[in-house]
């Protein structure tokens, strides 16, 4: 009796608990609309069986419950009555494999109109690619990518030259165009997914997946990776933003193009030491930087890193926040680089230094054999001897001093760098950074950096 | 009986039921562990059969990838000319004839008919080693021609299925000598001539797909071509 | 009658270490290997509590790191589905159920019996002292996919893999030894009178699952020794050029997906090896309790046969979204859906059981009816994710590990419990306590679907599956949170009220009230044994002789409400009908 009530209050709950809760899918955002009435279908199609099937389980439960005065029934089958039952379920099948069909047929065949965009994934970040003037992607090869050519196109092809490059989280797509993503990944398997696009796919190393759909909605959406990639499967994020087609081909007027890129490639390291002449009152003139006033090393480190840091800081895209009391010191000094070029001079100088050996503080006590237990999280980005790798966009963290790299933890974790839409690893660090659950975590893998030999 | 009348056939129905179908225990103790083994035996060369099918489907997917080189074709190809390998299958063409001839031998004397056996297994075993040392010698001239396992895909196909082939070998090898130390044990001859029965498929049974491994590892490319569009690559 | 010989080692085992360590009766070894798969299911239910602790209260634990936690995610699942379902429906219920049922004396094979669980056990010492290596247990999912199972950036790509590969290698050289036992003694070793349609359904669901596995596991070992050729020997099976880290590798020309092919063409029967011995047992709870022949018994038969065979076409429906040919969609999707009609018809076969039948409340009733509730969800949802159009939102997130979780976790486990309420008189010649076992029910049912209703919204949400945490997620509202902290709750309610269960097991092994023989009044052979629990040889001096099906219960004409499958008619027919 009892659980005959069961099972009836679980259907109703089950019923009233689909009915009422607030986590379904997010708004829909692009052309795929058919997939949610496939979806509709499906639910109806099984939401009927769940409530027949238990209603009549309940129900036989409740009236054939013991009575030592009857007997059960003796019939070893009933054919009619289960062939019925094959028809009807077949018919139920068919009714949700049909229009799943013809809707997974779209999906196939991409439309001849649609935009090849190509999304480059790796661990543990995005990047894209587009075709550029001639509509044709040049060819790329593993062997080719080094920190000159993150993509690694063919110099040779011709094709590759006007390929445009975004070397950075962020996507952008103009408004009902429809759009043939293709995926290729440098190193494992990922996945991209926009929940709001419906559709995703897996990029596989070797080989060329794709997806495609039409974007329907104004907005800034995020790009989730989901196959499992490794430990920080979870922080790689991106950005889609669908937007008009001028403010679109604003944003693509921004971007370099392949030929720009390996333009920018030789820099002015005399020009760049010029420039940093009005830096080394706080940052040392051998980029030793200054323990007493916060003012990081600079020697040695990742131009890619300085680079982008100093773009960021001349678009108060980091340091922007009252609360960061030296990354706002910053700004000025950073809008003092007149143009991208100044930038990278600077940057490639900085990285040019010989390494500085910094005295360990002695402030911060830190247990450094937990310390190396945390330091494993980081270590795949940031290198086993923390010395920091291009391609991971991870920073030099060996050298320096612990004091700063505390603060910028810090920060992370209060949001106070990071958090704008336009620091493109800036997410990644803040859920890295929440790794750290109290002060003496953050003493303790600082200590276990401070024993690492910088590394030219 | 025939398992489709069996699965139609309604068993609340007494009459319907063919007890001529379930096993008979009353029968001799020794006849059901032969069929047991014998039914064991066949089980066992499915699962092994899944397994060399599932390498060489996806041996042959590979073969159209473009980085994979056939190991024969031109003539200064390892295979074109696969000499030793002809030699490891005589050898063990020649351990499944012995063995067979140990299996089937009958003699007037007792004692001869058991001096014909054991020399024909000894001779199964010695055959049996000379493949396997053939075959390490093969790996062997291989890698030092610059073959190695971890270059091209080909190669580490070779290898791949050579040893596990070889390893089945040798698992024979060990369950034949079991019969015969069993044989040694408990002198049940139909026991025995049962438990040999097995070891001459199975010997047979390896000699064939070695046969079959042969022929594919040392097909040319426009071979791998052909049997891959067959399968739908 | 001639004098029967048994079939097993006809001496007596005496001294302790022959009759309890090395011993070749099946029933010694099907409680082997019982012990030790509810052991490592256990170790691998602390390792869910853990994960749930960090989904649903995140920062909060600062033992649990992104590495670890990947790391408690791929033990949990393959321990669970491998070492601990298969082994414990196979190498358990198989062992001690298939000779008893088919009136045998053991297994056709006694010391190949006895090497499988030995070289199980050994599996699982090697899987274990993966958490002792450097770098600790792989952290790549239970499904293991390279190039990241075997490349830096992913837990225990040095050793903690090694040790898996090796450990499934060795876990499927004794499940084929144990699996060539199984079939071989359900064709060769029935009793006169035994044909297979007069076989209960449990055997039917365990002779079908150990030929999947037979045929599924090769595909696994190849996957396996490919993977640890890719690793140890630099070959390029499955690795493309890559980059590892930022750094070129050696390898060239290797196919990831392939290990997908592999791996899902053992992995997706690997999932009816456990749901078809699953359905066959609860088949014969349900019969028994509700003292009613089994309905459409062919029609049940020939459900499983095709389910066995369909599960081999269906594999891809895991890998609608890896990059392979999008072609194979449309063929995966239709086998796929094609494969939920015989699993539907065997659902409302155990419905029209319970129709018109007179059914006790028995624990082992009440964990069925929990099993026909929940699988039926689990099923359900199954068809949202086979549907290769509808799979693309939800795949990879919350929704297909809610669905595997009823369909793997929740349901067998159902059926785990209730098999063992029912057989356990016969293992132990006691009962389990009743009040304990309701209480069990309860708290794991209600739990469970706790547990995973909600949990299927957050994969309609978008909510992605492996991640560590979710960060500030635009699109996943706040309440996601608090969805996931209760979620947690229910999930270690359910984890400690299984101490209930384990509490029953020992306490009714001493002190469980004594069961007479027989105490479901069952009709199946293995209740009809002369001493109950049954001793080594099971059958005495004769072995039995059948004369009828499984399911003669409440047969009109009959003298009681059940009719033993060795009882003739003479003896079972009342005296106006022709009996005795």
């Amino acid at each position: 009796m009892v659980i005959a009530v069961v099972i009836l209050l679980l259907v109703i709950s089950s019923l009233l608990f689909h009915f009422l809760s607030p986590w379904w899918f997010t708004p829909i955002a692009s052309n795929w609309t058919a997939i949610d009435q496939t979806i509709n279908i499906t639910f109806w199609v099984t939401g009927t069986v769940f409530v027949a099937v238990n209603l009549f389980l309940a129900y036989v439960v409740y009236r054939y419950r013991h009575n030592k005065n009857r007997k059960a029934d003796y019939e070893p089958e009933n054919h009619k009555l289960e062939g019925w039952l094959t028809v009807l379920t077949s018919i139920g099948i068919i009714a949700m494999l049909t229009p799943g069909l013809f809707v997974w047929a779209d999906f196939v065949d991409v439309p001849a109109d649609a935009n090849e965009v190509e999304v480059v994934g790796q661990q543990w970040h995005w990047s894209f690619r587009l075709p550029g003037d001639d509509g044709q992607l040049g060819r790329t090869a593993i062997a080719l990518i080094n920190l000159n050519n993150p993509f690694g196109i063919d110099p040779d092809d011709p094709h590759g030259q006007d390929d445009v490059l975004i070397n950075s989280n962020e996507l952008h797509l103009p408004i009902e165009r429809p759009v043939k993503v293709l995926l290729r990944s440098k190193d494992v398997l990922h996945n991209f997914t926009v929940p709001q696009f419906r559709v995703k796919m897996d990029l596989v190393p070797g080989t060329q997946s794709y997806l495609w759909f039409t974007p329907t909605l104004l907005g800034r959406y995020e790009i989730l990776c989901l196959e499992l990639c490794g430990i920080a499967h979870y922080t790689m994020r991106g950005h889609v933003v669908v937007e008009s087609e001028s403010d679109y081909q604003t944003w693509l007027n921004q971007q370099p193009t392949f030929k720009q890129s390996l333009a920018r490639i030789s820099r002015d390291i005399a020009a760049g030491q010029q420039s940093y002449t009005a830096c080394i009152a706080c940052h040392g003139v051998n980029g030793e930087g200054n323990r007493a006033i916060g003012a990081p090393v600079l020697a040695g480190q990742e131009s890619d890193y300085l680079n982008r840091q100093l773009n960021y800081f001349r678009s108060n895209i980091r340091g922007g926040s009252d609360d960061d009391i030296y990354g706002r010191q910053m700004l000025p000094f950073a809008a003092m680089l007149a143009d991208d070029a100044a930038v990278a001079n600077i940057s490639r100088y900085l990285h040019s230094l010989p390494l500085v050996t910094v005295t360990k503080s002695t402030e911060h006590r830190g247990n450094v054999s937990v310390g190396r237990e945390i330091y494993k999280n980081c270590a795949v980005c940031h290198g086993e001897f923390a010395q920091g790798h291009y391609a991971q966009k991870a920073p030099k963290l060996a050298g320096q001093y612990t004091g700063y790299l505390k603060r910028q933890l810090e920060n992370y974790q209060q949001g106070i760098r990071g958090k704008h839409p336009q620091d493109m690893y800036g997410s990644q660090m803040i859920l890295m950074s929440k790794l750290l659950q109290d002060e003496q975590a953050i003493d303790d893998v600082l200590a276990y950096i401070a024993t690492l030999q910088p590394v030219q | 009986m025939n398992i489709i009348r069996q699965l139609l056939s309604k068993p609340w129905l007494s009459d319907d039921a063919d007890i001529t179908d379930s096993y008979n225990q009353t029968q001799c103790l020794r006849v059901v562990q032969t069929q047991s083994t014998k039914t064991a035996l066949v089980f066992f060369l499915m699962v092994v059969t899944v397994v060399f099918f599932l390498i060489s489907i996806t041996f042959l997917s590979r073969s159209q990838y473009p980085d994979f080189t056939a190991l024969a074709g031109p003539p200064w190809l390892p295979f074109s000319n696969p000499i030793t390998l002809w030699v490891n299958s005589a050898f063990l063409l020649l351990a499944s004839i012995v063995i067979r001839f140990a299996a089937t031998s009958k003699a007037s004397n007792e004692s001869v008919a058991n001096t014909r056996m054991v020399l024909a297994l000894c001779l199964t075993g010695l055959f049996s080693c000379l493949f396997l040392i053939g075959q390490l010698l093969v790996w062997q001239q291989l890698t030092a021609s610059g073959f190695a396992v971890n270059g091209n895909p080909a190669n580490s196909y070779f290898y791949l299925f050579t040893g596990i082939h070889g390893l089945h070998l040798a698992g024979g090898f060990i369950a034949l000598i079991r019969v015969v130390i069993s044989f040694v044990k408990h002198a049940d001859n139909e026991r025995l001539s049962a438990n040999l029965g097995l070891c001459v498929w199975y010997w047979h049974y390896l000699f064939i797909v070695w046969m079959l491994l042969f022929a594919l590892l040392t097909a040319t490319p426009a071979t791998y071509k052909t049997i891959a569009l067959l399968c739908g690559f | 009658m001639k004098e029967i010989q048994p079939i097993a080692d006809d001496h007596q085992p005496s001294g302790f270490f022959a009759k309890y360590v090395w011993s070749l009766d099946h029933k010694v070894i099907a409680i082997q290997y019982s012990v030790t798969a509810i052991f490592v299911g256990l170790i691998a239910l602390v390792l869910s509590a853990l994960m749930r602790l960090q989904l649903g209260f995140p920062d909060h634990f600062s033992f649990i790191d992104p590495s670890s936690y990947l790391q408690y995610v791929t033990m949990h699942g393959i321990i669970m589905v491998i070492y601990l379902l298969t082994a414990l429906l196979l190498g358990g219920f198989g062992n001690y159920l298939i000779p008893l049922m088919i009136g045998a004396r053991d297994m056709v094979f006694p010391y190949l019996n006895m090497l499988s669980f030995w070289t199980y056990l050994v599996s699982v010492i090697v899987l274990i002292a993966s958490f002792f290596v450097t770098g600790g247990p792989t952290g790549a999912g239970w499904t293991l996919y390279p190039p990241q199972a075997i490349l830096q950036g992913t837990p225990g790509a040095d050793n903690g893999i090694l040790l898996m590969l090796l450990s499934l290698a060795i876990f499927i050289i004794a499940f084929t030894m144990g699996g060539l036992n199984y079939v071989t003694t359900i064709l060769q070793a029935r009793t006169r009178g035994m044909t297979l349609m007069r076989m209960p359904l449990t055997l039917w669901g365990i002779f079908i699952a150990t030929i999947l596995g037979l045929l599924a596991f090769p595909a696994l070992l190849v996957s396996a020794i490919m993977m640890l050729f890719d690793k140890l020997l630099g070959t390029s099976f499955f690795m493309p050029a890559i980059l590892s880290l930022g750094e070129n590798l050696d390898y060239t020309g290797g196919s990831p997906i392939l290990f997908q092919h592999l791996f899902w063409f053992f992995g997706h029967p690997e999932v009816y090896i456990v749901a078809l011995p699953a359905f066959g047992m609860v088949s014969d709870v349900i019969a028994t309790h509700a003292r009613k022949n089994i309905f459409g018994y062919r029609m049940m038969v020939w459900a499983i046969v095709a389910i066995g065979g369909l599960s081999f076409v269906v594999w891809a429906h895991h890998m609608y979204v890896s990059g392979m040919n999008p072609y194979f969609g449309f063929f995966f999707a239709t086998t796929t859906l094609i494969i939920a009609v015989p699993t539907a018809l065997k659902v409302y076969n155990w419905l029209l059981t319970l129709w018109r039948g007179n059914i006790h409340f028995t624990v082992p009733m009440f964990f069925a009816i929990g099993f026909i509730f929940t699988f039926t969800h689990g099923g359900l949802t199954g068809l949202f994710l086979g549907n290769v159009v509808v799979d693309l939102p939800l795949s990879d997130t919350f929704f297909v590990v809610a669905h595997f979780h009823m369909v793997m976790g929740v349901s067998p486990i159902m059926v785990l419990f209730a098999a063992i309420y029912h057989w356990f008189p016969l293992v132990t010649g006691r009962m389990l306590h009743t009040g304990l076992g309701k209480l069990h029910f309860w708290v794991t049912f209600l739990g469970t679907y706790a547990i995973y209703l909600p949990m299927h919204y957050l994969g309609f949400l978008g909510v992605p599956r492996r991640y560590f945490a979710l960060g500030d997620t635009a699109f996943i509202p706040d309440s996601t949170q608090t969805l996931n902290a209760g979620i947690t709750v229910a999930a270690l309610i359910v984890g400690v009220g299984q101490l209930i269960f384990i509490f029953n097991l020992i306490w009714s092994l001493r002190r469980g009230k004594v069961a007479v023989a027989n105490p479901w009044q069952a009709t199946s052979l293995e209740w009809q044994t002369p001493q109950c629990p049954p001793v080594h040889g099971n059958w005495g001096d004769n072995v039995p002789v059948v004369y009828r099906w499984a399911y003669d219960y409440s047969v009109p004409g009959h003298k009681t409400d059940f009719t033993p499958q060795n009882k003739t008619d003479a003896e079972s027919l009342l005296p106006d009908k022709g009996g005795l």
